[in-house]
């Protein structure tokens, strides 16, 4: 556990949390992230204006940080090509079908405590650490 | 003004997953491995945003009405069906793939990786490719409710 951070990720958490309550206060929307993103493609629904900025303020947030000298990691990835596509097709998928990712059910879902989203939970993350498991220690990534 | 609101909250959510390093795959990858070098830097992550969000849904809920919209948008469905387990089991597979999830995946295209940019746009197919298939099975009821969970 050498590389476990927790004061940062209280604070960063904090953030995300004060991000989604601040949303809610003000446009009476849920910040999932799957379901803003969804809601930007394809024609109809003429709501996509606030959908649109709360992805801006996201990509703008590590661009100012950047600006002001902070460090910006860039996303290490060291999986294939094909295993790129197919993660993000999963991804795409997945959420659509379940109605929300990390942030809709693992956040926003839970501290509604709304039992869709404590079992979508534990099932993303339980899918996701028997994947991890299998590719890094069974196959060997 | 509700542009103005959101694009403020996602800027704050953005700096979220900067600080916390939840932007990096590699460091959601090492809390998923929890037979390897375990990180567990993203449940006190989770921990902190549900505390904080939960304090702020139950002020929302007292207030009523959102400051600048109608009515809010809470989730309306109860009920754990296939579609929901379904979706998450297809989810948490692509998420364990590459450590990338929706929210730091769009934050990434900042970045410009190349690779950031193939998963968002196959991210952007995917979903379009689950409406298409849900309009192509008329026998089954769209799985759409109100106000998705996320």
């Amino acid at each position: 556990m050498a590389n476990f951070t927790p004061v940062s990720a209280a604070i960063g958490g904090a953030l995300i949390g004060l991000a989604a309550a601040l949303l809610m206060l003000t446009t009476g929307r849920l910040a999932g992230i799957s379901g803003i993103f969804g809601g930007c493609l394809g024609s109809g629904s003429g709501d996509k204006g606030w959908r649109l900025a709360f992805i801006a303020g996201l990509i703008l947030a590590p661009l100012i940080a950047g600006l002001a000298g902070v460090a910006v990691p860039m996303p290490e990835m060291p999986a294939s090509w094909i295993v790129v596509v197919a993660a993000g097709l999963l991804v795409g998928f997945g959420t659509k079908l379940g109605s929300g990712c990390t942030s809709g059910h693992g956040v926003c879902g839970i501290a509604r405590l709304s039992p869709r989203s404590i079992v979508a939970t534990a099932i993303f993350m339980g899918v996701a650490i028997v994947v991890v498991a299998l590719t890094r220690h069974v196959f060997g990534g | 003004m509700p542009a103005i609101a959101a694009l403020i909250c996602g800027f704050i959510f953005g700096w979220g997953l900067l600080i916390s390093g939840m932007m990096q795959p590699a460091k959601v990858l090492a809390f998923l491995d929890i037979f390897g070098n375990w990180d567990p830097s993203l449940a006190v992550v989770m921990a902190a945003a549900l505390a904080v969000s939960a304090a702020g849904f139950a002020l929302a809920r007292r207030r009523g009405k959102p400051l600048l919209a109608a009515q809010s948008l809470w989730p309306t469905k109860s009920d754990i069906d296939r579609p929901l387990v379904t979706g998450a089991v297809l989810f948490g597979a692509g998420w364990g793939l590459v450590g990338l999830c929706p929210g730091p995946a769009l934050e990434n295209l900042a970045t410009l990786s190349p690779r950031v940019v193939v998963f968002v746009i196959a991210m952007a197919a995917g979903m379009v490719l689950h409406d298409i298939w849900q309009t192509w099975r008329p026998a089954m009821r769209r799985d759409e409710p109100v106000a998705a969970d996320g």
